[in-house]
């Protein structure tokens, strides 16, 4: 409620212009960390990676700047699920379905833009020559468009989220149960796009992308561009996320993790508040998708797999829930530990990643937010 | 549950269910005309068999200070679910004023037609501040979109700042509320429901963990607050009791037993018999 730590001297009360909320969400701190990470990732890596030789040490190489861009998604997810987690006390296992919502929508679009390239130089794609069929199915009508898919990619989510939130909501479905209804969601919809027959390339999925809005995939510049708007994808909802959670509604929302009954009898009406921030929380997820499929090059249904979800979940504990940049620097932090391990040691990253989760809860119970914290804390206060 | 969503009055097909219309679109106007805030009649409430509430009736007159007494499970808080909504009667009415039929509201509409509620573990967002719970409380549009691009006005700082006065926690607008002492958090959660601006407002045992003191000052407030506003309350502190020094009823089994000033009450055969024991 205090506006002491804003940027600007905003008036306590009174008329104040959305935008200004809007910027006083973050303090100056914030603002700058947010400026440098984003002259990073618009500047300095696209230098780095284009203007210098690769022998050179400073040189950022392409498989770099795949892995950051897609950790940068996986970030994007992780904050979308401390909205609804850390600030709404709702743990979803099946944000990983909503993930994969948006990367399949953007996906038929990339399908399409194969044109006839494809192996079987065909105008369909791929996997429907080879099922046989002599036309698109009526669900793909309109992947073509750009606009269209880019349409999908917030509409599937949200309407998924909405209906399914609606009526586990509207039953006052809460804790464990809710946890264990999205994990069965997800596994649901893992199972249906397993199948040919769905229309969805089934258990390959899509890949072989080779343009995307005429521009071939592949390219540094492409890439770029795609690692660019990944970065301001991410800048973009830390600010919403921080506007979210410091407005009433953001009030509302902690008040109603925290003493639920006390909120209906004081008149507010828990359903359309969950239901909002579960859409949101929904939405921004399949963004993260679209952006996440044109830079790794492949959607399949393996990321609705239950596992998928969990590890989203264990992102945000280790970074830190309710903090908003703790879920960033837990995403970062498991996701960087996961493509290391993999490569070295393939066999033990499950262990290890179970291990964390031991750790984190038993011994973390704030994440690494929490203990910077407490360190600071320490640091402070006289020996 | 699903026959009590069907039988809703606003849950359109839309799902837009009153909670987008609240304060607009309830069943009208609170009507005082005759003179009675809250009428229960032949309220029965059964759990698997046993009859929770038997065959209650009560009126509560605009204005009045009612206190509620009786033994542990003679219904006093499952007489106060049925009045805010959260148990549905199994049979009976229950009208706020002479419109408003309480049992085909949800929560939260009760709330907004004027029916606040203390509960008897004292229930406040321990995460939020003092001056945030009296916030989140204040009577306004509680819809999502209003809550998105809510700022308070200097009136609404200035109401809240009197209600922190009112419940002596001016020194404490800025801390956690779960930092409050036991006592300091039952003053809190009645200032959030001055906030809500009720009619009637219902408190389930107010001064339970409070010192002399502070009882005392509550008993003078609720007195203060009658008239303008009904009160039920709940409680088993007698001291307390004749301070407020209303009508009592005393509940036995689901039912009434005796009503009537304080003495007259504990006097009653009857009621020295439950409360003693047979």
């Amino acid at each position: 409620m205090s506006a002491t730590s804003s940027v600007l001297p905003l008036p306590a009360s009174g008329r104040v212009p959305l935008t200004l909320r809007v910027f006083a969400a973050l303090d100056r701190k914030a603002w700058i960390a947010l400026a440098v990470f984003l002259a990073l990732a618009l500047v300095v890596v696209p230098v780095l990676n284009l203007a210098l030789p690769p022998e050179s040490v400073f040189h950022v190489s392409a498989y770099a700047i795949t892995l950051i861009g897609k950790i940068m998604c996986y970030a994007l997810v992780a904050v979308a699920m401390d909205l609804i987690w850390g600030y709404g006390g709702i743990l979803s296992l099946g944000h990983g379905l909503f993930f994969a919502l948006g990367g399949y929508a953007f996906g038929m679009y990339l399908m399409r833009q194969i044109g006839r390239d494809g192996s079987y130089g065909a105008d369909l794609p791929d996997f429907m020559v080879f099922l046989d069929w002599k036309e698109l199915p009526w669900f793909w009508l309109g992947s073509d468009s750009f606009g269209w898919a880019a349409f999908l990619v917030v509409a599937l989510p949200a309407v998924v989220a909405f209906v399914f939130g609606y009526f586990a909501f509207r039953s006052r479905i809460k804790g464990v149960y809710f946890s264990i209804i999205t994990q069965a969601l997800t596994y649901a919809a893992m199972l249906l796009f397993f199948r040919n027959e769905t229309g969805f390339g089934g258990n390959n999925g899509f890949t072989d992308f080779k343009r995307i809005l005429g521009y071939p995939i592949t390219a540094p510049e492409t890439r770029l561009v795609l690692f660019g708007l990944t970065a301001i994808a991410l800048a973009a909802t830390l600010v919403f996320a921080a506007w979210l959670v410091k407005s009433k509604f953001g009030r509302v929302l902690t008040a109603i993790r925290d003493a639920e009954s006390r909120v209906m009898f004081i008149g507010y009406n828990p359903l359309w508040y969950k239901l909002t921030i579960w859409v949101i929380s929904a939405v921004l997820c399949g963004i993260a998708g679209a952006l996440y499929v044109p830079q790794v090059g492949i959607i399949n249904p393996s990321e609705m797999s239950a596992a998928n979800s969990i590890e989203i979940a264990i992102w945000v504990a280790v970074g830190g829930r309710g903090t908003l940049i703790g879920p960033v620097i837990g995403a970062f932090t498991v996701n960087l530990a996961k493509s290391w391990f993999t490569v070295s040691f393939p066999e033990y990253w499950l262990f290890f990643l179970g291990l964390l989760f031991i750790v984190v809860t038993l011994l973390l119970p704030q994440g690494l937010v929490g203990l910077w914290k407490k360190l600071m804390a320490r640091k402070g206060a006289p020996a | 549950m699903n026959a009590l969503f069907a039988s809703h009055p606003h849950d359109g097909p839309d799902g837009g269910d009153s909670a987008t219309q609240l304060g607009h679109l309830v069943t009208g106007e609170l009507d005082l005309s005759h003179g009675v805030a809250l009428y229960l009649e032949d309220i029965t409430v059964s759990f698997d068999g046993f009859k929770a509430l038997n065959n209650l009736n009560l009126a509560i007159d605009a204005g009045e200070l009612r206190c509620i007494i009786g033994p542990n499970g003679a219904g006093k808080t499952t007489m106060m679910d049925v009045i805010t909504g959260k148990t549905r009667p199994d049979s009976g009415k229950a009208f706020f004023g002479q419109t408003i039929d309480l049992t085909r509201l949800t929560e939260p509409e009760i709330a907004h037609v004027g029916i606040g509620r203390k509960f008897q573990k004292p229930t406040i967002f321990e995460q939020h501040t003092a001056f945030e719970n009296l916030e989140l409380a204040m009577k306004t549009d509680k819809r999502v979109w209003k809550s998105l691009l809510a700022w308070l006005s200097g009136d609404d700082r200035d109401r809240i700042a009197d209600t922190l006065k009112l419940i002596r926690l001016d020194g404490e607008a800025d801390r956690p509320a779960g930092l409050l002492s036991h006592g300091q958090k039952q003053w809190l959660e009645i200032g959030m429901l001055l906030m809500q601006e009720p009619k009637l407002l219902l408190l389930d045992e107010p001064v339970a963990g409070m010192t002399d003191d502070e009882t005392m000052r509550t008993a003078e407030l609720f007195v203060s607050l009658a008239g303008k506003h009904s009160l039920v309350v709940v409680e088993h502190d007698m001291a307390f009791v004749e301070k407020l020094g209303g009508k009592v009823t005393v509940l036995h089994e689901g039912s009434v037993l005796a009503e009537g000033d304080l003495a007259t009450v504990q006097n009653d055969q009857r009621v020295i018999e439950v409360y003693l024991g047979r």
